[in-house]
């Protein structure tokens, strides 16, 4: 989330969501959450666990391309 | 006789961690809660309750609760589809967004997003900041966690 976060600050062009799973569990069905903490970017690219921050990076990037 | 109070979230030594990192708050911080009655009543309450906890904690933190259902316009500025939400807002509006009552795990969150949202200060590389300042397209990240 820190990272997430970050980026929503640094840039107009991003919003960071958190969601606690639990409390919406048609979310976490249609994003196949099995995992925590899980990212989904632009629902195209997602990842499950924490990564550095130039593989975070490079997570948006792809998912923008 | 008895006074009745609300049961409080957030015990003697939680208020005084998070008040030291309030220290490092600079403007402003607008928190923006949505709720609803009729969905997730009970959970909306307790997300309320305990922003307003944290919004006590500092003068530069102000509490806005608006209704999903009847602030509708508002909600969609915010792009806020689902309760409870809470938006957090500096001196700008940063994308900064909460669903659900952010307990345990959460709130560290929670508290980070305030702290970055009246710094406006990000602590990224700057190989990063230069490739987010090219990006073209809307970026929409979701972090999904759990309490514990």
């Amino acid at each position: 989330m820190r990272l997430a976060q970050q980026m929503a600050v640094a840039s107009d062009r991003v919003r960071a969501t958190a969601i606690e799973a639990t409390e919406f569990p048609d979310l976490s069905r249609a994003y196949r959450v099995m995992a925590v903490p899980k990212v989904v970017i632009n629902d195209r690219v997602e990842f499950e666990g924490a990564l550095p921050e130039a593989e975070f990076l490079a997570a948006v990037l792809r998912a923008t391309a | 006789m008895y006074i009745i109070q609300p049961m409080a979230f957030l015990n003697a030594q939680t208020q005084a961690e998070v008040r030291k990192q309030f220290a490092a708050l600079r403007d402003p911080v607008r928190l923006v809660v949505f709720s609803q009655s009729l969905d997730a009543a009970e959970l909306c309450a307790q997300n309320e309750q305990l922003v307003r906890e944290v919004a006590e904690l500092s003068d530069l933190l102000t509490l806005e609760v608006l209704n999903l259902a009847i602030d509708r316009q508002r909600a969609e500025a915010y792009g806020v589809e689902r309760v409870p939400a809470i938006v957090v807002e500096g001196a700008r509006d940063y994308g900064l967004r909460f669903y659900g009552v952010p307990a345990g795990y959460e709130f560290s969150n929670l508290i980070d997003a305030i702290v970055l949202a009246s710094t406006g200060e990000a602590a990224l590389a700057e190989e990063t900041r230069a490739a987010l300042a090219g990006l073209a397209a809307d970026v929409d990240i979701k972090v999904f966690s759990t309490p514990t």
